[in-house]
């Protein structure tokens, strides 16, 4: 991509996950008179997390609006706003809440475009705020991704990184489709290199971010950083990981995945949502289903959250959705597995 | 005959010039048959989904859209066909779409329940009891944004009322003073939940004073009454004063659906309700009133009859979608 050669010659410049994030919505403002930003407290409060923090002053309320606290009035406003003309993009405060908001989104949203035989488009984003850590307990922790995944007509996304953070949203800004972003609130704070003009990070395309020969890691948002993590480790141990940045869930990039198990033989599939009938069986499943099956020399697998509410205590927490040390562990029995 | 001769005249009636008058009336008879069609075809074998008739409510649909202007926008519910007319849809596209076919609005892929006509303004039908309120939110914050002088109508049924959908879609529009006019098709009936069991107020219009907009309960089988009302909710929209919520009392005369054995009311009330037809009604006072003559009034009606039954055969006619087809517009490109 040109943009990632041009980086090169840049000034590093560092960013956290959430400054990333504003940028895009400024630069994605700015750009085009059609977007605006809506949801509750991203206003004056600047966003619960303080992701939207001071654009309300830059672009002002008509802009950046606050609403009542009402995701199902909210969510269907985007879908309205997006047919005629307009760029929402929605802020769920805790991404537990989009149960309340299921409807526009299921069955408007994602189904508008083929109802209508294509004669109308939902061009929204949706942020979402998600995933367990913060001692919030069940209502306020969960990973939900894989529910909208499986609604054919909505793309989602969950980058991991602040640099994907503000290239994908921007490009789920331009993309004339229904987008949802499942931020980790834990990655907020996170930093790294943002490059300063409004560059875009395709859709649908995941990252290698770390070659290993021995076994696939595949994981997106928050496991993503930990399966990187984990693969030093494990490097350490001589065992050599690659570790695959989904970025996108659906659309998903399982060319990159398959190509991946070609060469390592192995699959570890990490994912923060529930074990049970999530994200990590549908990529074992594909791999079942494609020729790259008869690559393995080992089972699948599969390291979800426990088939269980996120509960309040922190050993308990930490315990209920997979950690570094169990990535190490699976993968490195993965790989013992496969030689014996 | 001009209005103003007849003293004796509604108010409401004199406003409507017989043009208008006249197209009305075409349009309520092009529900009207549009619906008998539509049973007969299902009868026929000619269509394996369901439907949901509006007999009875015509003049609510043509009566609420009547003073729209050609780019306003319209949300619709599951007993839509007769909003898509109301707007001025096309019959053989409508009966296209019901039959499933590829030529239909859109597509075959929507059928009866989800007939739009984006280009005219008609954002859809929805499936969904309520669905279309709180989109018609986000349209009114489009046309605040763009500036463009239109409003949104968006119909749905008292049981839509009980949604929370209703409750947050009425109080947003209500606090950004959007250019939204919410009307309420009351039919009676939710399905089978009668209305009294189903509500606390006796009506959904009282609910207006608790989002702060004027709340009109209507004789919603009165074309004039329901056109005069509509009227003024619209111009109220457009400049800017915020929404309204119309409530017009009407009646279905057919069940909720196709499998519905209507158990839950008795034929007198259905009779009650047949003898308040608001068609007859309408041409009964325009000849009291001597704006049309009686073989006037049967030429509309034919005229109509004869658009639906070669809508049909149109519809009939025209091939289904290739499979190979089948997911194309899931997303755009």
């Amino acid at each position: 991509m040109p943009s990632e050669t041009l980086e090169a010659v840049r000034e590093i410049r560092e960013l956290s996950y959430a400054e990333a994030v504003r940028e895009a919505l400024g630069q994605a403002m700015e750009a085009d008179e059609r977007v605006f930003l809506f949801g509750e407290d991203v206003g004056v409060y600047g966003g619960a997390f303080g992701v939207s923090g001071d654009l309300v002053h830059r672009f002002g309320k008509e802009r950046v609006i606050d609403t009542p606290i009402s995701e199902l009035g909210i969510a269907g406003a985007a879908v309205g706003a997006a047919i005629t003309g307009m760029r929402p993009v929605l802020e769920i405060q805790f991404s537990d809440f989009v149960t309340l908001a299921m409807e526009q989104l299921v069955n408007q949203a994602a189904k508008i475009r083929f109802m209508f035989g294509g004669k109308a488009s939902v061009p929204m984003v949706v942020r979402l705020p998600g995933g367990s850590g913060t001692g919030a307990a069940a209502q306020h922790s969960q990973s939900l991704e894989a529910w909208f995944a499986h609604v054919p007509g909505l793309k989602v996304l969950q980058p991991s990184t602040p640099h994907d953070a503000k290239g994908m949203l921007l490009a789920a800004i331009d993309d004339p489709n229904p987008v949802l972003i499942f931020e980790h609130k834990l990655l907020y704070k996170t930093k790294g290199h943002v490059p300063a003009e409004a560059y875009r990070v395709p859709i649908g395309k995941a990252a290698i971010r770390r070659e290993g020969t021995d076994v696939t890691i595949v994981g997106s948002s928050i496991m993503a950083r930990k399966a990187e993590a984990a693969a030093e480790r494990l490097a350490t141990e001589g065992i050599s990981a690659e570790v695959i940045d989904l970025r996108s869930i659906r659309p998903i990039d399982f060319t990159t995945i398959a190509e991946s198990v070609r060469k390592t033989h192995r699959l570890l599939v990490v994912y923060e949502g529930v074990k049970t009938m999530g994200i990590g069986a549908e990529i074992s499943a594909m791999i079942a289903e494609s020729e790259v099956f008869d690559f393995l020399d080992a089972p699948i697998i599969r390291l979800g959250g426990a088939d269980a509410p996120i509960p309040y205590n922190p050993v308990l927490e930490k315990a209920a959705v997979p950690q570094e040390d169990d990535i190490v562990t699976a993968a490195a029995n993965l790989v013992r597995r496969g030689e014996a | 005959m001009s209005a103003d001769q007849k003293p004796n005249q509604r108010p409401e009636l004199a406003a409507l010039d017989d043009a208008t008058v006249a197209q009305a009336l075409t349009r309520m008879h092009l529900i009207r048959k549009f619906e008998e069609a539509a049973e007969a075809s299902y009868m026929r074998g000619l269509i394996h989904g369901t439907m949901h008739l509006s007999i009875g409510q015509e003049a609510s649909a043509v009566g609420t859209t009547l003073p729209l202007e050609a780019h306003d926008y319209i949300l619709s519910t599951h007993r839509g066909h007769g909003h898509c007319i109301a707007r001025g849809a096309e019959p053989r596209l409508m009966f296209a779409e019901f039959f499933g076919k590829e030529t239909g609005y859109c597509k075959g892929r929507g059928g009866s329940m989800h007939i739009a006509d984006v280009e005219g303004g008609n954002l859809g039908a929805n499936g969904i009891v309520g669905g279309g309120l709180p989109i018609a939110v986000g349209v009114g914050m489009s046309i605040k944004a763009q500036k463009n002088g239109r409003v949104c109508m968006v119909f749905f049924g008292d049981g839509a009322s009980n949604e929370g959908a209703f409750h947050e879609a009425l109080n947003m529009a209500s606090i950004w003073k959007l250019p939204v006019v919410f009307v309420c098709e009351n039919n009676k009936y939710g399905m089978s939940m009668d209305i009294g069991h189903a509500m606390a107020v006796a009506n959904v219009a009282d609910r207006a004073a608790a989002y702060g907009m004027p709340g009109h309960c209507l004789d919603g089988n009165d074309l004039a009454g329901v056109a005069a009302v509509a009227k003024v909710a619209i111009a109220r929209a457009r400049s800017g004063e915020g929404p309204s919520l119309i409530e017009c009392k009407t009646y279905r005369w057919r069940g909720h659906s196709k499998s519905d054995r209507n158990l839950y009311r008795s034929k007198e009330e259905i009779e009650e309700w047949r003898n308040q037809d608001p068609i007859r009604r309408l041409e009964d006072e325009l000849k009291a009133h001597d704006r049309f003559d009686a073989a006037t009034l049967m030429k509309l009606e034919e005229d109509a009859q004869r658009d639906i039954d070669a809508a049909v055969e149109f519809a009939r006619a025209c091939p289904d979608p290739d499979p190979k087809d089948l997911t194309r517009d899931v997303y755009a490109l």
